[in-house]
């Protein structure tokens, strides 16, 4: 599949900014956090940032942007909808939050339980992210059951991190939470392992070009004649594969750089500590959103679609 | 609304003949001469006489060749939109631009209303979605529902573009709904097959696999031996072996 940057933006982006509304609401309930309207600005101020710019983003890649909000009214349906749909209706819970904290110091109490609904929306929303790319039974690499899940980790992983860099700037120590955020990479990793090993599974019968034409029967289907000489939309499109070994190269950089640096630079930061904490965060928040952005576009770049069958893949 | 309706009793649909498609391309030219002045008007070409020239068409005719060594053969194989009675292109849209049609099960783009985000093509495992680059939605084949229920036009035109465009009459339509149409009984009697059935979406068009093959390839017709008269020495035999020979030279 074409790797959309408007999209790999999109759901990085959104996640990261859901993830971070969502500890910010749960480090209220769980862990005391006071309101403090500096970290409060800085905290919503960066998470509206990433979810409307995000959202926006997303809007790039549409042929008739001026009529998104169409895209609203299917959500019986449509997991694209249903996301359009969640992603609205998480800002009353946000901004009703955001406005407690803001406006009256107040993030517990009546706050609390609209801080747990705004988590619970949070990940809501980026669930239907990946449910829509979970529904597609054309593209195998994504009709697997744990694309949903690692969406969300991902974006309570990179959400985390923001949370963790601004808590330390606004002179929080948040020790357990650090640790907590070593706990969740290293799931997502494992996660994003398992995904990976589903994947590479080669399934009982793949499809064939003789199942796409119907004409196995007949022998070794091979394509002779392309129906055009140029790439067509369908090519471009749903054509994209990447090569085998840029595939390999490309999980080890994202399970490097996106994981294991981070956990290894979190670790540092909470036995070492010091002056070194906080370069130490950024450092990993800094690496884990490169490795997103190449999990997220080889996430595309390795799905391959059922069509490209009629074009030539041997194999789907 | 892109809940789909219950299904219909009509399902309007095409047969497709591999057996005498000779992949002329004329179903193609003909669907975009048709389409970029009808309902799915334009069909926009991109960069039309450049080094990278694309555009959207509904119908495209691939060649595949089908088998090994010398019993191998080319198919030619129109693709083009299945009409499907269970279409994830239409359930996945998120805008209800994608419809099926309660009363025929046709299946259409209102592009009114499509936002061009393409999903309906990935959610598509025939290629039959053709995102139109210039006018920002998504096309395809609407089974000519501008013809087919046009009275303007005479009756035997009423058929969708490609089938009146087929030289060798291997597109076909008709109500595949209706186990009596001449369509189903084409059908029946070619073990007509569904593309992909494994994917679940039920299409409703259906191909006509070839037929066996009849030549040298496959049979070993004996030759019919041949009478050869005891030679009489006659002058009409002298006569025609002196012309043999001399026009022989």
């Amino acid at each position: 599949m074409h790797p959309a940057y408007s999209v790999i933006v999109f759901t990085t982006a959104s996640g990261a900014g859901y993830g971070l509304v969502f500890w910010l609401a749960m480090l209220s309930v769980l862990d005391n956090l006071p309101a403090e309207r500096a970290l409060g600005i800085a905290g919503f101020g960066l998470a509206f940032a990433l979810i409307v710019g995000g959202l926006l983003s997303s809007t790039v890649h549409l042929g008739r942007p001026e009529r998104a909000w169409r895209a609203l009214s299917q959500w019986r349906t449509s997991w694209l909808s249903r996301e359009g749909v969640a992603a609205m209706a998480t800002f009353v819970p946000f901004g009703l939050f955001a406005a407690g904290w803001l406006l009256l110091g107040q993030n517990r109490g009546i706050f609390g339980v609209v801080a747990l609904i705004t988590a619970a929306m949070c990940v809501v929303t980026v669930w239907c992210t990946g449910m829509i790319y979970q529904s597609l039974p054309t593209i195998r690499g994504w009709h697997q059951p744990l694309v949903s899940p690692v969406y969300v980790a991902l974006s309570l992983a990179t959400g985390g991190a923001l949370a963790l860099c601004l808590l330390r700037m606004h002179h929080h120590e948040a020790e357990d939470f650090g640790w907590g955020m070593v706990a969740i990479l290293s799931g997502a990793l494992l996660m994003k392992r398992v995904y990976w090993s589903f994947v590479d599974e080669v399934p009982e019968r793949s499809m064939t070009s003789g199942d796409a034409t119907g004409l196995g029967r007949f022998g070794k289907v091979r394509a002779l004649e392309a129906p055009h000489t140029q790439a067509n939309f369908v090519m471009r499109e749903m054509g994209y594969v990447v090569a085998r070994k840029h595939v390999e190269k490309l999980r080890t950089i994202v399970q490097l750089v996106g994981f294991v640096l981070p956990v290894v630079a979190l670790i540092l930061s909470l036995t070492i500590g010091g002056v070194l904490t906080l370069p130490l965060q950024l450092l990993a928040l800094v690496a884990l959103a490169c490795g997103v952005l190449v999990e997220r576009w080889l996430f595309f770049a390795e799905a391959q679609h059922v069509v490209t069958l009629y074009y030539g893949a041997e194999t789907a | 609304m892109t809940a789909l309706p219950p299904a219909s009793a009509k399902k309007l649909g095409l047969v497709i003949d591999l057996d005498t498609c000779v992949g002329c391309q004329a179903c193609a030219t003909s669907c975009k001469e048709w389409n970029t002045s009808g309902y799915s008007a334009p069909l926009s070409d991109i960069d039309p006489y450049g080094a990278d020239p694309h555009g959207a068409w509904l119908n495209r005719v691939h060649a595949y060749d089908v088998g090994e060594g010398a019993t191998s053969r080319t198919v030619h194989f129109p693709r083009s939109c299945l009409h499907c009675e269970t279409p994830a292109c239409v359930t996945v849209c998120p805008t209800g631009a994608s419809y099926k049609r309660a009363e025929d099960g046709i299946v259409l783009v209102n592009p009114d209303t499509c936002i061009g985000c393409k999903l309906c093509s990935w959610a598509c495992p025939y290629g039959a979605r053709e995102y139109d680059y210039a006018d920002g939605v998504m096309k395809k084949c609407t089974l000519c529902v501008d013809r087919i229920y046009n009275e303007t036009l005479d009756p035997q035109d009423r058929v969708p573009a490609c089938v009146k465009a087929c030289p060798t009459g291997a597109r076909h339509f008709g109500d595949l709904g209706d186990e009596d149409s001449a369509v189903s009984k084409l059908v029946a009697d070619r073990g007509g097959y569904d593309l992909l059935p494994e994917m679940g979406y039920k299409p409703v068009n259906k191909y006509l696999p070839p037929r066996p093959r009849r030549d040298a390839a496959t049979t070993t017709v004996a030759k019919p031996a041949e009478r050869v008269a005891p030679p009489d020495g006659s002058a009409v035999e002298r006569l025609f072996a002196w012309a043999d020979k001399a026009l022989s030279r």
